[in-house]
């Protein structure tokens, strides 16, 4: 149902849909219908006009009626253009998940005589074959689906070897199925879609292709009707009577642009990256939709979040992802912000330039002030100034920030231009100087690789030099290092520190690991369930974490030198954001929770003059905070 | 004690630019020439960076890659060669992304069903029992039986791998990061998990991760890979408080520990060595503060210098 549903949301797709409804339809009805024979000839009748009496469509040379010949003629160019490409579908995916699947030598010979075939032009291979088997419908058929094959072949192995690589597959093995029986049993099913895909974009070729050969006289042979052999046969009368090749052409072109536009829906609804909604055309910023009084600027923070509410709008349900957000960052300081995944901590930092995807993201409520100004709400062009130029982001997957076709040096350089004119050799210059910053070796021969070049932990590097590029005030890092190795990880964050000490740079870093905050940040912020809980000096909550989710979470990760031991795990899973419980969204979790946690809001209270925690039963109590 | 599975001379050559037909031109080593023993019962800690061969090995123990060279004994009984199918009865592996391991087209009592029904032979009814004995030791609901992977979160579904690998009856598990793509609140239940079902089944663990706090806090040794090698191998209590190893030293500083500064211990950017083109000598000179002209003649051996940590270093700490 849902595929339908998005299948409709294209216009194009479903025109499309509806144009073909209709002629397979009247395809399938056609033996039912009172048409006159197609084959009869009466040349006394011979080239009756369209809407002549007893015709609608006029007659032929021979005096066949163009509408019966039509009907008839649609219904076997359509099957026979169904027929192949099923045909070339199964034979080319049977090829293609056997060679993607075995991989090594037989892969090897499989797709050396696939290129070869797909090295001959198109059509002549087709016409080839036909001369080889003689004229006639079936060997047309034959050979429209023969110089298919290559091409289902390479794209179901392209996307077999993707799945023959996957841990189930593995698994599969390590359970003891034999290789037929992965196969059939996991491979197939999930290349399934992907067969479809290409079906649906093809078969409308492969119906022009049957035409084509039959327009030559080498497909249907008189005086049975095809599409192209009506075409082919009113070629010499074009001129002076030409109702009798428009309308078999008109009926060729209708019939491919709808299985086209229809196909391209197809793929458009099965392609999973577009299931998720990306359908819809998402806005340069994210929608504000805010109606609560706008908080005031407060505080000494180059950045600063007050109350700030982002949501997610999916069909009926609101998923609280980030809930009256307060935060702020002096220039030279270091925020952490820590929290487990899901905890809104991405969201919060997507907001802060409005980078949160709508729909379905929206800005509820709260400011985000930079040097006194609201961004949220600040028009499009405002926020694009300032991206990447004054505040600037970190990634924690550098392939999502790097184009995969562009050299790293051609995107530190647009990055340069796009807030700086500079002229390309001096961007260059800094480019390089950038990559040396953060210590890519050989960087004058490095800025000309591209993204897949370099290594994980290079790519990352670049990422940050990116983020570097025009010394942006703020940087907002989001877990920047996960994915890197220790010893990288180490040098990346010196490169920060130095940074900071040397130009005053602030910044908010995400991440989960209390080992990172410990030694980078000032000050650190625990989230859960879309709301800070803790906030404070990074060395008293990890002294004294006063929160009994920072307690528990810290407990339960290992520290390095503490030995082989059992680990405090915190029972249960967070809780959902858009069914938040009343009261504490920890309470489910905590061992400490009373009645009173569950009956309403718990604020973000004082803990001394420093920290803040929201909890009514705190792990210290206030004169330990305070001293 | 006795070994529950003994590594000889155990190596993987990847060739590189195959030919269609003939020799191919290189090879790279992934996995150098390594002895390893583990004992039953054990828990053997494997850590490294990315790409030090830390998975190639992993596949090469449950059958999924052939070896290049050596062989592998479990329970005294040498195991070459054999098919993934013979190794998942005697050895089993639980996967570093617990989603991608299960197969989304298919419910979870299918998967369940695979390793009784292709390693055991069971008939339907005795399937059923099983997988519902077996759900019961992973803490995870019947119910869940007729559900597909995507609609289990990361720890639950690391539970259903988990689930699996039991299922088939292995008595030693390789445990390929089994909690990095978790967060660290279902992280502990996992490896408390793990804990619990060891003792219970008497199960020998190869548990490898990158994560250096993690490896020592459920392992009883610990090997450290670079290059393909192993250049130290000891109790998991001494290997990073008192690293001999360079290498091992450099991995324990630069891991973040709450309490300690940021220190940098490598001041110069450095690259993994290349695997086309591998150094002379030790693999670790180029990035080693105590190398000297000895450590580019030739490789230095794994040597034990007490009784529990071996090391492959001319100048260890
Ligand atoms: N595009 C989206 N559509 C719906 N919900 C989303 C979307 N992106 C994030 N969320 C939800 O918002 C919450 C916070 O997510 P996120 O900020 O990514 O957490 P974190 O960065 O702390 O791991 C989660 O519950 C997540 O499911
Ligand atoms: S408010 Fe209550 S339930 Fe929430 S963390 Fe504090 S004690 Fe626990
Ligand atoms: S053998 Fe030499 S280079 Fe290698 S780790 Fe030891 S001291 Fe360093
Ligand atoms: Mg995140």
């Amino acid at each position: 149902m849902s595929f339908l549903r998005l299948l409709s949301r294209n216009r194009l797709a479903l025109a499309g849909l509806i144009v073909m409804s209709v002629v397979v339809l009247l395809a399938a009805l056609t033996p039912l219908l009172p048409l006159p024979d197609p084959d009869v000839t009466n040349t006394a009748e011979r080239f009756k006009k369209p809407f002549s009496e007893g015709a609608l469509l006029g007659t032929d040379h021979l005096g066949r009626d163009l509408a019966s010949r039509l009907m008839w003629g649609t219904r076997l160019s359509l099957a026979v253009g169904f027929a192949a490409a099923v045909a070339a579908a199964t034979i080319g995916a049977a090829i293609g998940v056997i060679a993607g699947f075995y991989g090594g030598r037989v892969d090897n010979v499989i797709m050396r005589g696939v290129d070869m075939l797909m090295g001959f032009p198109y059509i002549l291979l087709a016409l080839a074959i036909v001369a080889a088997l003689g004229p006639g419908l079936m060997n047309a058929l034959i050979a429209v689906a023969a110089v298919n094959i290559p091409f289902f072949a390479r794209n179901i192995r392209g996307v077999t070897v993707g799945i023959a690589h996957k841990e189930f597959v593995d698994a599969a093995r390590l359970c003891g199925m034999s290789n037929a029986r992965i196969i059939i049993t996991e491979v197939v099913p999930n290349v399934i879609p992907v067969i479809v895909i290409a079906m649906s974009t093809t078969v409308g070729w492969m119906i022009l292709e049957t035409a084509g050969l039959s327009f030559l006289g080498l497909g249907s042979q008189p005086p049975q009707a095809d599409l192209g052999s009506m075409l082919g046969e009113a070629r010499s009368a074009l001129i002076t009577n030409p109702h009798s090749s428009v309308v078999p052409g008109a009926m060729i072109l209708v019939i491919v642009m709808a299985i086209n536009l229809l196909g391209d829906g197809v793929r458009d609804a099965l392609d999973p990256r577009l299931k998720s909604g990306a359908l819809s055309r998402p806005m340069p910023t994210t929608m504000v939709r805010r109606t609560d009084p706008v908080p005031q600027p407060e505080g000494d923070g180059i950045l600063s979040l007050r109350d700030l509410q982002t949501q997610f709008h999916v069909k009926d349900r609101i998923y609280k992802a980030v809930g009256r957000v307060d935060l702020s960052v002096r220039p030279g300081e270091f925020l952490g912000i820590i929290g487990e995944s899901g905890s809104g901590k991405s969201v919060t930092a997507l907001s802060i330039m409005g980078l949160v995807a709508s729909p379905p993201g929206v800005i509820t409520g709260g400011a985000v002030h930079y040097k006194g100004e609201d961004l949220i709400g600040a028009p499009y062009a405002t926020l694009r100034r300032l991206r990447g130029d004054r505040v600037a982001y970190i990634f924690q997957d550098p392939q999502a920030t790097l184009h995969p076709l562009y050299t790293v040096g051609a995107q530190l350089i647009e990055a340069i231009q796009s807030h700086h004119r500079t002229s390309t050799s001096e961007a260059r210059a800094r480019a390089i100087e950038l990559l040396k910053s953060v210590r890519i070796p050989n960087a004058e021969a490095r800025v000309d690789n591209y993204p897949h070049e370099m290594s994980g932990g290079m790519r990352q590097r670049v990422g940050i030099a990116v983020a570097l590029a025009n010394d942006p005030e703020v940087i907002i890092a989001d877990e920047p290092t996960t994915a890197l190795d220790v010893t990288v990880q180490a040098q990346i964050l010196a490169l920060l520190g130095d940074l900071r000490r040397e130009r005053g740079l602030a910044i908010i870093f995400i991440t989960h690991d209390f080992g990172v905050v410990a030694q980078l940040c000032d000050r650190v912020a625990v989230m859960y369930a879309g709301r800070i809980v803790e906030e404070g000096p990074t060395d008293a909550i990890l002294n004294a974490p006063a929160h009994p989710y920072t307690a528990r979470l810290m407990a339960c990760v290992p520290e390095l030198g503490q030995g082989r031991r059992q680990l405090a795990a915190i029972p249960g899973l967070p809780p959902v954001v858009d069914k938040l419980p009343a009261g504490c969204a920890f309470a489910d979790r905590c061992p400490k929770a009373a009645s009173a946690c569950r009956s309403g809001d718990i604020a973000l209270g004082a803990l001394g003059p420093a920290r803040k925690i929201r909890c009514i039963d705190p792990e210290i109590p206030v004169q330990e905070a305070t001293a | 004690m006795s070994a529950a599975l003994k590594l000889t001379d155990l190596s993987k050559t990847f060739p590189v630019g195959k030919r269609l037909f003939g020799a191919p031109k290189a090879g790279v080593k992934a996995v150098q020439p390594l002895s390893l023993t583990v004992e039953k019962g054990e828990t053997l800690g494997i850590v490294g960076e990315s790409g030090c061969g830390k998975s190639t090995l992993a596949r090469m123990l449950v059958g999924l890659l052939p070896p290049t060279t050596g062989q592998i004994e479990i329970d005294g009984a040498p195991l070459d060669n054999a098919d993934p199918a013979t190794f998942g009865q005697k050895i089993q592996y639980v996967f570093q992304d617990p989603i991608s391991s299960l197969n989304p087209r298919k419910t979870i009592r299918q998967i369940m069903e695979s390793p009784l029904r292709y390693l055991h032979g069971m008939d339907a009814k005795a399937r059923t029992a099983r997988i519902a004995e077996i759900f019961a030791a992973v803490n995870l609901r019947e119910e869940f039986l007729d559900r597909y992977p995507h609609e289990f979160s990361g720890g639950q579904a690391q539970r259903i791998g988990i689930a699996r690998a039991l299922a088939a009856e292995a008595r030693i598990l390789i445990l390929d990061e089994p909690v990095s793509a978790l967060d660290v609140s279902v992280q502990a239940q996992v490896l408390n998990l793990l804990a619990d079902l060891k003792k219970k089944f008497g199960l020998t663990y190869i548990f490898i991760s990158h994560d250096l706090a993690v490896v020592e806090a459920v392992s009883d040794r610990v090997a450290v890979l670079y290059f393909g090698s192993v250049v130290e191998v000891g109790p998991a209590d001494q290997v990073f408080a008192a690293p001999r190893h360079p290498y091992t030293k450099l991995l324990a500083d630069s891991a973040p520990v709450v309490g300690r500064p940021l220190a940098v211990p490598e001041a110069k950017e450095t690259e993994l060595p290349d695997p086309l083109n591998p150094p002379q000598g030790c693999a670790f000179r180029a990035r080693c503060p105590r190398a000297t002209e000895v450590c580019g003649v030739a490789m230095p051996p794994l040597e034990t210098h007490d009784d529990r940590v071996a090391s492959a270093c001319f100048y260890p700490y």
